[in-house]
């Protein structure tokens, strides 16, 4: 097993993150005392799954590299299981579901190996022909369709899209980077899940015309906008520590990362609209379980990795 | 011996299981008896619904509680048996009446006396995924004999999706745990079927549990 060692920008940044979560919870904590009349639950509640969350990360990065990616397998796991547990599943696809969930193992396996050929085509190449085939052998054609359809998305989007987060924790440290992928998987997460409540946030201060009432009336212009600049803000101040890209390319890395985030969140919301569920779970503290809490990396994880890959690799 | 290694099974090895692969979504966990005696009863559809039922109370009540089950099905070989009344720590019942006056539920009646915490199923049997059937009205004599005892009913949902009757591959699925009110017996037998019938009905109604085909 390969430890990752950490290096002294990745070691400050997060010591940063820690620092940014005391002064969230210390705010929290006075908001409440100061505006009693008011429900900042939503808030702490998503705080406190961050302090789960980076006290995770980060024990498994000090571990080894191994288990940062076993971790990641297990949330796409928990993000799998939630949804075939919230969709409609078929009977007869039991021994389907079965194969889908062990094409994670699999999956993460390729990530380790660093065999990039095989790790971008396995899902949406291999088990996209292989599960309407194992389906076509049990027989049950009645909403065959459907099934295939949902189970590959929920492959896409919770195996796929998640894994893309593993593949950048591996990319090795270069010249004049020496935070390698467990900096850009910082990068990529920190500023995933900052975009989310600063989105929240600015939607709670100014927010007053709606973006898509249909499918989220949270979603405000004023939200979504004083959450790209915030988070894009961020975004140039933590790239030249945590990434090789130049001040140009770390703005378009925060605009992607904010825009693709709230396209990930509404898609997710989308989902739960459609299935009536608005709680998906309750494994983790705030508004619903894992799949909520991987909604906008489901976006912003491949379009990044994509993006520094192009660049950097 | 068997009795730490029924501790590792539950401790360890079923809270993994249920906790990890399968996940609980449990409502109104606080309904849940603190101590025995208390009679748990549930729909079946699992072998995991036990499974599930024992994690649910804290690891210092496991040696009060025992799952009742069928001695024709559990006690059928000399392994199984050992597993099953060791381990798992089942409290084997006949499904039939035997003889007159040969009442199959008195085990029962001496676990309750003891102070243990049962968990009935009161279908008799695993049945179909995902449907409830009729429940049989052992449950009524059961808490009319013992009035002051609580009957915690309990609606699981999903573990028959996991590992159904009949199949051997677990698929995991979150699995939702609905707490009820605890009723009790002493009244009338049909009346108390009926309260229990509708206290499972009404914690069904809670959930969003489309029919499994």
């Amino acid at each position: 097993m390969t430890s990752l060692s950490f290096d002294n920008t990745l070691l400050l940044s997060l010591a940063g993150l820690y620092l940014i979560l005391v002064v969230a919870s210390v705010v929290i904590l006075i908001l409440k005392k100061i505006k009693p009349d008011q429900d900042f639950s939503e808030l702490s509640k998503r705080v406190k799954s961050w302090w789960v969350l980076v006290t995770i990360f980060t024990l498994a990065m000090a571990l080894s590299r191994n288990v940062s990616l076993g971790f990641f397998a297990l949330i796409s796991f928990l993000a799998l299981k939630e949804y075939f547990s919230i969709i409609p599943t078929r009977r007869a696809d039991r021994r389907v579901l079965f194969w889908a969930y062990l094409s994670i193992p699999l999956q993460y396996y390729w990530v380790a190996q660093e065999w990039y050929g095989m790790f971008i085509i396995f899902v949406p190449v291999y088990m996209f022909l292989y599960l309407p085939m194992r389906m076509v052998l049990i027989g049950e054609t009645r909403n065959f369709l459907q099934a295939a359809g949902t189970l590959h998305w929920g492959l896409m989007m919770l195996v796929f899209s998640i894994s893309h987060v593993a593949y950048l924790l591996v990319l090795p440290a270069k010249d004049g980077f020496p935070a390698g992928g467990p900096g850009l998987v910082l990068f990529l997460v920190f500023l995933t899940q900052f975009n989310d409540v600063a989105q929240y946030i600015w939607g709670k201060l100014l927010g007053k015309t709606r973006i898509i009432p249909k499918v989220s009336p949270n979603k405000t212009r004023a939200g979504l906008i004083g959450g790209v600049l915030t988070t894009t803000a961020l975004a140039v101040l933590l790239a030249p520590l945590l990434t090789p890209l130049s001040l140009p390319l770390s703005v378009a890395a925060g605009l992607l990362i904010s825009v693709a985030g709230f396209i990930g969140d509404v898609t997710i919301s989308a989902l739960k609209r459609d299935l009536g569920v608005k709680d998906s779970g309750t494994l983790l503290p705030g508004h619903g379980g894992v799949l909520d809490r991987v909604d906008s990396l489901t976006y912003t994880a491949p379009l990044f990795f994509h993006f520094i890959y192009y660049l950097h690799y | 011996m068997t009795r730490l290694l029924r501790f590792v099974f539950y401790a360890v090895f079923v809270r993994l299981t249920v906790l990890v692969v399968l996940g609980l979504n449990v409502r109104h966990r606080e309904k849940l008896p603190g101590r025995g005696p208390a009679i748990l009863v549930a729909n079946h559809n699992s072998h995991l619904d036990t499974m599930v039922l024992m994690t649910l109370l804290p690891l210092r009540l496991l040696p009060q509680v025992q799952p009742v089950a069928a001695m024709d099905y559990f006690l059928r070989n000399r392994v199984l048996a050992w597993f099953a009344l060791k381990i798992v720590g089942i409290l084997p019942i006949q499904r039939q009446r035997t003889g007159r006056g040969d009442d199959p539920l008195q085990v029962c009646y001496e676990a309750l006396e003891n102070g243990r915490i049962l968990i009935f199923f009161p279908e008799g049997s695993r049945g179909e995924p995902e449907k409830l059937s009729e429940f049989k009205s052992g449950i009524a004599r059961l808490a009319g004999r013992f009035p002051h005892i609580p009957v915690v009913p309990i609606l699981l949902h999903g573990l028959g999706k996991s590992l159904p009757k009949g199949e051997a591959l677990l698929v995991p699925f979150f699995c939702d745990v609905f707490i009820g009110d605890a009723l009790y017996g002493g009244g009338d037998k049909r009346a108390f079927m009926q309260a229990l019938q509708d206290g499972m009905d009404a914690l069904a109604q809670e959930g969003h549990f489309p029919p499994w085909e």
